[in-house]
């Protein structure tokens, strides 16, 4: 009698990939849900569509690759990327932007690059950085803050504004309904010679730290974040290098001239601060891997978001930031190696030919 | 118990599954019919066989000896005959068969003569240790490395530790052994205490094994009352439940707090480590003189239905505990030899226990279905937060995967041991530990490669050194050679001037003299283009030959064949023409030329009328002999007539030759 010859361990923890990618969109919950309060149901409408593309061009591109197409599909890697893009998109973004975004992100930073777990960078950010270059007015034009699931605004007026051809003409309220965000409306103030008095004079920035609702969400990511953590989803290497990186750069700033740069708190909940530390910067294939090196990829983060927020051209700076460090992860790598055990001290560098 | 313990990195947490073997104490099944005994059954050199097919053994008799240091001795488990020394399926992953002594059992069950040691502490350390070297006792927690190779360590031992982990899920059989036989472990870890002088005797166990602590701890105590000198107290620890901590690098880190240098020994830090089964055998060898002839093996597994430890002979069968524990084989999916995270599966149910089989697991394909689809690594890291020799898998993967190999090492790939951590946590199902072994056998194959090529390397180098100065030895001879020949030909031109003169007093001499040499010089140098003829000729038939046969079979050399033919065809030609010019020429010469009346011309035609005249006689000699031969050996009539023939047309040729050869007396 001849039996099957495989060899060990013959036993599996019962996870899952897909059971990694279904909690860390669990955890996106609050996150959502704070959105939608805040600034309406555009969030929805956009994670929908964003979605819908990013399977259809999942299957198309496994398709083409010939790929089993359910089995791939069932890791919800595609719906984790269409989730990540749609959040990071102002709500009442027309239609096309988040479809064109999400398509760039899973056909050419995904698949190009091999599919799940070869990419060097971050779909949802090269999707992101992609749509902010491309089509900087749609990207940066959000809606005001109000509450109760944006009712002034109206779900009607929501539709028509993403599905419009040209929201401007037809509804002549675009200009009504749109505004800057907290972080944006800062560097423009800033530009203009103002301090950071006026933070606590314009209603944008009437919330309870850092502009009105933006800190809410951001509490609500940081709750989504914290459950990632607790769950092993994530380790906390990364998020915490992340806001340490921004919060020191930002204190250090902010006590040498109080008047032009603003407060650590007012950096870490505004904009998409906490999204992008335990949600986008954590994904694993394009960060560092060892511990210590996760923990210098997110300090890293946290330092060029700073730098960028405060002395360069965008308001918000979480993409590019976590592209820039998705370029420096090999190299971060090769230096921080664990120390193996019954090794005097942890290799550094690449490898020699005769090591 | 209070003593402090450290905690290695990493660690998981699998189902236990020991309880469905705990419940019933150990028993013996009924003798087998035939016991298969591999010759391999640890790490090192397989033993070398001292019976052959037919010969009746004695139960713990010596079928096998250790060949070399690191090797083990092999014992009859029992009595009865050897029917058969041949390849049987074994133990090895590989599925490949090995050499077994197969022996059919008598029933009779009748020992050998036994050699038990009183008190082993009037014996000498040396006896002790060659009596468990003769006992062919090996690790028996799974790796089967020879005991007497660890326990005669030259360096000085600090620590004795007892790896009584077991950690592995399913198995009970250290357990049920600590059970049931506590003291005699004990006065094995005293015997090796006795051996080794270490300055504290530690003994590792598992949490999750309440009873074996508790009557681990009896028996410590009780042998402290029984011998109240002896230095060598043995402290039990409990250690928390964690896989891996029963490895052997694992437990000298719990216990001791250290690290087994990477490439090094326990013993590198003053510790040796020893598994149960090993120390309860190595006192069987002193206390009863008994080889390792058995074990405790764990049965157990869904489809077992007795369930339990059996203390088993070497050899037997693994269908033969299937059948006695009830055990439905044919729903088995998988049969696993060892534990389920480092096990191996079997593929036949013939495969013998051995030294090293702690435990048999039956299973459905409920209990280990088969493992899904490998998906790709998305580098979540899980694996390297379990790892307990702090590695980064994740990393080892790709570079296995992609055979980059020096990657792989920097990354420390020969420090993984292999239990399966990784792969057990990883959501993407990728069967880890298979990437790394495949990594480590590259690296063991490219050391080998490298190893191979240097000392191809340092020989060819040894030999250019040798032809150079070979070639310098042989300059030098030239050089010495030539400096000779140029205060020869000085002496010589000096002679002839002399000789001149001498010639000129008396030139008759000297022109014999020169006409006698210069007719042996040039039969030498017909005879030399004779034989190039030959051989030109026959190299150009042989390459002729050579080009049919790749013709025939359609060779993809024949262009160069038939360059070589045309080369060869050329030089036998020249060697002809060579020896056809060197053949008639004197004659012609001799005869075209008119005699001249100047001394130095007449001498030359003289000379070449004395060579052609010389030609003639070595041939009408070697036709003479010819013939003579022929005659002799009584050749047919055609070829004596041919020879006839030849030996005249030499004659006339010489009577020529003969009458141009200028005679001594009118040479002037």
């Amino acid at each position: 009698m001849a039996f099957i010859s495989v060899t060990s361990p013959h036993t599996n923890r019962a996870n899952s990939t897909a059971g990694v990618m279904q909690q860390l969109l669990l955890a996106t919950l609050p996150g959502i849900l704070a959105l939608c309060w805040f600034f309406g149901w555009g969030t929805l409408v956009q994670l929908t569509l964003s979605v819908i593309t990013a399977v259809l061009c999942e299957a198309g591109i496994l398709y083409l690759r010939k790929k089993p197409i359910a089995f791939y599909l069932k890791d919800y890697s595609a719906v984790v990327t269409a989730v990540l893009l749609a959040l990071a998109i102002p709500p009442i973004a027309p239609w096309w932007i988040v479809v064109i975004g999400t398509g760039f992100a899973m056909v050419f930073a995904k698949h190009l690059y091999g599919g799940l777990g070869s990419n060097p960078f971050n779909p949802a950010m090269v999707g992101y950085a992609f749509l902010l270059i491309s089509f900087p007015l749609q990207m940066t034009t959000w809606l005001p803050s109000e509450g109760n699931f944006g009712a002034s605004t109206g779900v009607e007026n929501t539709l028509q504004l993403i599905f419009s051809n040209n929201p401007g003409e037809e509804t002549n309220s675009y200009d009504a309904f749109s505004g800057a965000t907290p972080l944006d409306e800062l560097k423009t103030q800033l530009d203009l010679d103002q301090s950071t008095d006026i933070l606590q004079q314009q209603d944008v920035f009437k919330g309870f730290i850092a502009g009105a609702g933006w800190d809410w969400v951001n509490v609500a990511f940081l709750i989504g974040g914290c459950f990632l953590i607790w769950r092993k989803i994530i380790s906390w290497h990364i998020p915490v290098g992340f806001l340490a990186g921004l919060g020191i750069l930002a204190i250090v700033f902010n006590l040498y001239q109080p008047t032009q740069y603003a407060s650590p708190l007012f950096h870490w909940f505004s904009g998409g601060c906490m999204l992008g530390a335990f949600f986008i910067a954590t994904d694993p294939v394009s960060a560092a891997t060892s511990n210590k090196g996760r923990f210098i990829y997110g300090l890293l983060i946290g330092v060029l978001i700073y730098i960028i927020r405060t002395f360069g051209g965008y308001p918000d700076a979480v993409a590019f930031a976590v592209l820039l460090l998705n370029l420096a992860a090999p190299t971060i790598d090769y230096y921080t190696q664990p120390r193996s055990y019954g090794h005097d001290k942890p290799n550094r560098g690449t490898a020699k030919k005769d090591s | 118990m209070s003593r402090n313990t450290w905690k290695f990195h990493g660690g998981i947490h699998p189902p236990q599954n020991k309880q469905q073997s705990v419940s019933a104490s150990i028993r013996q099944l009924p003798l087998p019919e035939k016991l298969i005994l591999p010759l391999q059954q640890h790490i090192g050199a397989p033993s070398k066989v001292l019976v052959n097919v037919g010969d009746s053994v004695l139960k713990g008799q010596l079928l096998a000896q250790a060949k070399g240091f690191v090797s083990a001795n092999l014992h009859a488990p029992s009595s009865g005959t050897v029917i058969d020394i041949s390849d049987q399926p074994v133990q090895h992953p590989s599925g490949l068969p090995g050499k077994c002594i197969v022996i059919e059992t008598d029933d009779k069950e009748q020992w050998c003569e036994i050699n038990p040691i009183d008190d082993y502490r009037q014996i000498d350390v040396k006896q002790l240790l060659s009596a468990i070297n003769e006992a062919g006792i090996v690790g028996m927690g799974g790796a089967g490395f020879p005991s007497h190779v660890k326990i005669g360590t030259q360096q000085a031992i600090s620590t004795l530790i007892l790896n009584a982990v077991e950690c592995e899920p399913y198995i009970t059989s250290d357990d049920l052994l600590m059970r049931e036989r506590a003291a005699e472990i004990i006065e094995g870890l005293q015997i090796l205490a006795f051996i080794l002088k270490p300055k504290e005797i530690l003994v590792g166990i598992e949490d999750n094994k309440p009873e074996a602590i508790a009557a681990m701890q009896r028996a410590a105590q009780e042998s402290v009352q029984a011998n109240p000198g002896s230095p060598y107290a043995v402290t039990i620890v409990s250690i928390p439940t964690i896989y891996p901590s029963g490895g052997e690098k694992q437990i000298i880190q719990i216990l001791t707090g250290k690290e087994v240098p990477s490439g090094g020994l326990p013993s590198d830090l003053g510790i040796v480590c020893h598994n149960t089964g090993t120390v309860h055998a190595i006192r069987n060898a002193i206390i009863e003189g008994k080889p390792l002839i058995s074990r405790i093996t764990t049965m157990t597994g869904n489809l077992v239905s007795d369930s339990g430890n059996i203390e088993v002979l070497l050899g037997t069968p693994v269908s033969h505990l299937l059948q006695h524990t009830r055990t439905s084989v044919n729903k088995i999916h998988r049969l696993i030899m060892g534990g389920p995270m480092m096990g191996f599966s079997m593929r036949s149910t013939e495969i013998p226990i051995v030294k090293t089989s702690n435990c048999i697991i039956a299973a459905d394909d409920q209990e280990f279905p088969d493992a899904p689809p490998e998906q790709p690594c998305i580098r979540c890291g899980a694996c390297a937060e379990v790892c307990p020799a702090k590695l980064l898998p994740q990393q080892l993967f790709f570079y296995s995967k992609s055979k980059e190999i020096d990657k792989a090492k920097h990354y420390n790939l020969m420090d993984c041991i292999e239990c399966g951590a990784c792969s057990f946590v990883c959501p993407s199902q990728i069967p880890l530990v298979q990437y790394f072994r495949f990594g480590k056998g590259e690296v063991r194959k490219n050391k080998i490669e490298a190893d191979k090529s240097d000392r191809a390397r340092m020989r060819f180098e040894a030999h250019q050194e040798r032809l150079e100065k070979e070639a310098a030895a042989k300059e030098e001879k030239r050089q010495q050679r030539a400096a000779a020949t140029a205060l020869k030909k000085e002496k010589q031109a000096k002679a002839k001037l002399e000789k001149e003169a001498a010639e000129a007093a008396n030139p008759s001499t000297a022109a014999t003299l020169q006409t006698e040499s210069t007719s042996n010089n040039a039969d030498e140098v017909l005879e030399t283009l004779k034989s190039n003829a030959t051989k030109a000729s026959k190299r150009y038939q042989q390459a002729k030959k050579a080009l049919q046969l790749a013709e025939k079979n359609g060779a993809d050399n024949i262009e160069k064949l038939r360059e070589k033919i045309l080369q060869l065809e050329t030089k036998a030609g020249n060697a002809k023409q060579a020896l056809k010019d060197a053949l008639p020429s004197p004659a012609k010469k001799t005869n075209a030329e008119p005699p001249s009346t100047s001394n130095s011309a007449q001498q030359e035609t003289d000379t070449g009328a004395v060579i052609a005249a010389a030609t003639a006689r070595v041939k009408v000699k070697k036709a003479q002999n010819a013939l003579a031969a022929a005659q002799a050996s009584g050749a047919s009539q055609q070829v004596l007539e041919h020879l006839t023939t030849n030996l005249s047309t030499a004659r006339t040729e010489l009577e020529q030759h003969a009458s141009s050869e200028p005679t001594t007396g009118d040479a002037q």
